[in-house]
């Protein structure tokens, strides 16, 4: 694995104007979704991402391919600044990167046949003469998995694993350097997600691919990826190699999350033994001042509600592995919430 | 993936037409339209076999001596007008004006609608703003008032008639289908099409109206028999298609002068009326069925029921 | 509240005046002698000339525009080009006639569509529904003309045959005068109104009423025990009732502009029939005054249907 960067992410932040409708001056608030995110992505690497609901993944993955403009902070794509860049500007990089969403139901237009949706990519690009894109999108369905001969049905006729397959062959035909993967499995039965994950790892080795993976699963994300960046309220918590941050987590938030998967290996069980998390999910449009986790976190002290921790290696780690806690946990310290003080914000 | 046998997915729309074929009511209707066209395009037929011409007065022979209109019989199947006009001639040419109004109004008040409707939906901001302002003041403008107005001042005809029926029906279609094309703005496969580096005209056409074109369908089918009817009024009031081109309106207008004495003047076009619009309806509504079974209101400008 | 309200007011004065402004640019504003019109084909010269300085027709277009406003805002409509008479003495000879037709008919539509559209909601499929569904849709295809003529051939004509004449088409007594005679003359004209936007108000209310008995709280509501009628009354009814409204706002302030069709069928001097003999005649000050006049009445009708809904349903304010 090469370590040039192919994603630079430096102190992105999106912000939403939102109307207040529960008073009636309706006043615009602001809801930073993402707050001030700096993440690197290398070439060939599979750099997961995981948080609760609301925490800003989806964002700030829509952010990395420019379906949102970041309100600021830069995005740099192989070097290139392509925050602020136009429509036509960001042209050539369409082709370099590419998304696969989570709803196999809603990301493929119901009314149109399958072969159309995944010969876009070539229409739009003016790719290749028209008669040679049929033959390259049955070879891509063949990629996939699909049967070629399904080229005229409509994605009605398909089964949720397979629409995901469709919606992969959509996102690979350009050959792009970079795919972000938003909850690409969360929507599918368990066993239909082995094989779709099956299929990324393969694609991954064929054509040199790049993944941003994001997932609530931590389970599922162990398995994929390289490293593991854990995101919280809009803000990174923690990253570090997979290994890394499964055995040694040093972020009580990420601690937490690893608690709640159920685990075989008693050893690990008792590793992560469970952490209750305290206090109310708090909202985006209010965020805690400081440590955005210090309302709940078990570990909590005075510092933490007045400044904000930045993501650097703690307590002796390497430069993989980055932690943003003023009091993290040590090696081999466990995490109890009997001895916890919730500490209201 | 399994080989499975050659068999051909059937579409969305083919789903669709095979509720429609089932649907015994819409078989009905259909015939009927059918049956009207037919007679629409037999209008000249029909002149020769009778030996009578729409705008042709027979005074001697349809007109009794003391000037009223002959009833239904050999001579003139369904009767004569005041003039003496043979009244089932009349009427077949008559459905011409209204085949042809109705259709063509409908239709074009769809495409505007369809059209505005996706780029205010789509585009969003300031030019859904300003376009959907533009939308609620034609639908404030009253209707009947204006369009007589305007009838009488650029001259009615056929083309007048056409255009003014679409003008005051375009808003509420373009209403329905803005706010579908809101909705499927946010849908994922738009997002897809956006990382796919698709520009806004390309998802306007190839991901927006193939959705919306199953609303835009319904509302086409509903808009005719409102816009025969909102021609018949405008005939009615001597501001449709001029005399003396025969139009079920304008017949009617003859009924009202002398019904108490010529009921067929009143009954036979306004059973044709009746029946086309009726049939159109029942039509809209079996198809509205057939593409979604879920449906919700009523709609058209000359539809307000008002007037 | 009243942010909501004010907003609404200037939205609605906007459109009366952007009606007004369209009005005055089809009449004047396109290039037609408007001094001909009046004086007639044969007029001279020198009578065009006096005309168009008494009209103010040769002043430059804005300065035109400008004192039609100004007319317009101090309730001037101007006089008719053909009586002489004031425009707004017109108007207010025809309302009440307009009124009593909007008025009864609506009351009329009201009871016949939604009641109708209640009972064909809650036994769906039945013989009754059916009936009630096809009979509406016979009534909702037919213009209103036709409506109106063949009440006045059945009701009144072949009754008058045999020696009844209960419903002649043809005058208008005010209520003042004799209720009774009244309600006579203006009977047929609200069946008329009323079986055509009642058909529709059927099929909106039987529409609404299915999608609400469909929900769960209806049948939370039911297997607490209450009583049926008390289920479709109060629960399913009261929700149905948005769209209905809405849509009585819109009709009834159309209708108050004059049941154009109905009052010219049955002869009823209204604003409707005003408005329609002026056209024929380019009686440009009676067009303009009744056109504006109708505008701002739906205008004022959709403000009343938004205050109340608003105060039925907080959330419409909140939009």
């Amino acid at each position: 694995m090469t370590t040039e960067v192919l994603v630079q992410l430096r102190d992105v932040v999106k912000e939403f104007p939102v109307q207040s409708s529960a008073a009636f001056g309706g006043r615009s608030e602001r809801l930073q979704a993402v707050a001030g995110v700096s993440l690197e992505l290398r070439r060939g690497e599979t750099l997961g991402l995981v948080g609760e609901t609301g925490c800003g993944k989806s964002t700030l993955a829509r952010c990395v391919v420019r379906l949102l403009e970041p309100s600021a902070g830069q995005v740099l794509f192989d070097g290139h600044d392509i925050s602020t860049a136009s429509h036509a500007e960001l042209g050539p990089y369409r082709r370099r990167m590419q998304m696969i969403f989570q709803d196999p139901y809603g990301s493929l237009n119901p009314r149109r046949r399958v072969g159309s949706i995944i010969g876009d990519p070539f229409e739009i690009h003016g790719i290749g003469p028209a008669g040679q894109r049929r033959r390259k999108v049955q070879d891509l369905m063949a990629l996939v998995g699909l049967n070629p001969e399904h080229y005229n049905r409509f994605p009605a006729d398909f089964s949720g694993g397979q629409r995901q397959r469709i919606g992969i062959a959509r996102a690979i035909a350009l050959r792009p350097e970079l795919i972000v993967c938003d909850e690409p499995v969360s929507a599918l039965d368990v066993s239909i997600q082995a094989q779709i994950l099956n299929l990324l790892d393969e694609l991954q080795d064929e054509l040199g691919l790049t993944y941003l993976f994001i997932s609530h699963d931590l389970s599922v994300v162990r398995h994929v990826s390289d490293r593991v960046a854990v995101m919280y309220l809009g803000r990174i918590a923690e990253v570090a190699p997979s290994a890394a941050l499964y055995e040694r987590a040093r972020h009580p938030y990420t601690r937490a999350l690893l608690s709640s998967v159920p685990a075989f290996d008693p050893d690990e069980r008792r590793a992560h033994a469970s952490v209750l998390l305290t206090g109310d999910p708090p909202s985006p449009l209010d965020p805690p001042r400081g440590c955005r986790f210090h309302p709940r976190c078990p570990r909590a002290q005075a510092r933490c509600a007045a400044e904000v921790p930045q993501l650097i290696p703690r307590a002796g780690d390497g430069p993989e592995h980055t932690t943003a806690c003023h009091f993290p946990l040590a090696d081999g310290e466990t995490m109890s919430t009997d001895a916890a003080r919730s500490v209201t914000a | 993936m399994s080989a499975a046998p050659p068999i051909r997915g059937r579409g969305p729309w083919e789903l669709a037409f095979e509720r429609l074929r089932r649907d015994r009511a819409a078989i009905a209707s259909a015939i009927t339209i059918l049956f009207a066209l037919a007679i629409a395009l037999a209008a000249p037929l029909l002149a020769q076999l009778t030996g009578h011409s729409p705008i042709e007065q027979f005074t001697e022979t349809g007109l009794s001596p003391t000037g009223i209109p002959v009833g239904p019989g050999r001579e003139f199947w369904l009767g004569t007008d005041g003039l003496g006009r043979d009244v089932l001639v009349r009427i077949a040419y008559g459905t011409r004006v209204s085949l042809l109004v109705g259709v063509l109004a409908s239709g074009l008040a769809v495409l505007i609608g369809a059209i505005v409707g996706i780029a205010a939906g789509w585009h969003g901001g300031a030019v859904d703003t300003l376009l959907s302002r533009f939308m609620d003041v034609v639908l404030s403008l009253p209707f009947l008032i204006l369009a007589l107005a305007l009838a009488a001042l650029v001259g009615p005809g056929l083309g007048v008639s056409i255009f003014l029926i679409a003008f005051f029906s375009w808003a509420s279609v373009g209403r329905i289908v803005r706010a579908e094309a809101r909705a499927i703005r946010e849908r994922e496969y738009v997002q897809a099409a956006r990382a796919l580096g698709a520009g806004s005209a390309r998802i306007m056409f190839v991901e927006m109206l193939p959705v919306v074109s199953a609303t835009v369908i319904v509302y086409a089918t509903l808009l005719i028999p409102s816009s025969i009817a909102f021609e018949a009024t405008l005939s009615f009031l001597g501001l449709g298609v001029p005399p003396p081109t025969p139009t079920w309106g304008n017949m009617l207008t003859d009924a009202m002068a002398y019904y108490k004495v010529a009921w067929w003047l009143l009954v036979f076009p306004g059973a044709a009326l009746l029946g086309i619009t009726y049939a159109f309806n029942v039509l809209g509504d079996s198809v509205r069925d057939a593409l979604d079974p879920r449906h919700d209101q009523t709609i058209g400008a000359g539809r307000g029921g008002a007037g | 509240m009243i942010g909501f309200l004010l907003r609404r007011i200037a939205w609605g004065t906007l459109v009366v005046w952007l009606v007004a402004t369209l009005v005055f640019v089809v009449y004047f504003a396109v290039p037609r002698d408007v001094a001909r019109l009046i004086a007639g084909r044969q007029a001279s010269e020198e009578t065009l000339v006096v005309v168009r300085a008494r009209l103010g027709l040769d002043q430059p277009i804005l300065v035109q525009y400008g004192r039609f406003i100004g007319r317009l805002v101090h309730g001037d409509l101007g006089e008719s080009f053909i009586t002489q008479e004031s425009v707004v003495s017109i108007v207010a000879r025809d309302i009440p006639v307009s009124a009593s037709l909007a008025l009864g008919g609506s009351a009329l539509w009201l009871l016949l569509g939604v009641g109708a559209g209640v009972v064909a909601a809650i036994r769906p499929r039945s013989r009754t529904d059916r009936s009630i569904t096809a009979l509406a849709l016979f009534f909702y295809s037919m213009p209103t003309f036709l409506v109106g003529q063949l009440l006045l051939y059945f009701l009144f004509f072949q009754l008058y045959r045999v020696g009844f004449e209960f419903f002649p088409p043809g005058s208008y007594v005010p209520f003042t005068d004799s209720p009774l005679q009244w309600a006579r003359f203006l009977i047929l004209p609200w069946f008329t109104i009323a079986l055509v936007t009642g058909a529709a108000y059927a099929r909106l209310t039987r529409g609404a009423m299915l999608d609400a008995l469909g929900e769960d709280y209806i049948r939370t509501a039911r297997s607490k025990g209450l009583p049926e009628w008390r289920v479709v009354l109060l629960h399913a009814l009261r929700s149905s009732l948005t769209p209905v409204v809405t849509q009585f706002g819109i009709d009834l302030g159309t209708l108050m502009g004059g049941a154009i069709v109905t009052e010219v069928v049955f002869g009823l001097p209204g604003l409707g029939r005003e408005v329609v003999q002026a056209i024929l005649k380019q009686d440009l000050p009676v067009i303009i005054g009744v056109t504006i006049l109708s505008s701002a009445l739906v205008v004022a009708a959709n403000l009343l249907v938004d205050v109340c809904q608003s105060l039925l349903d907080p959330r419409v304010r909140a939009n």
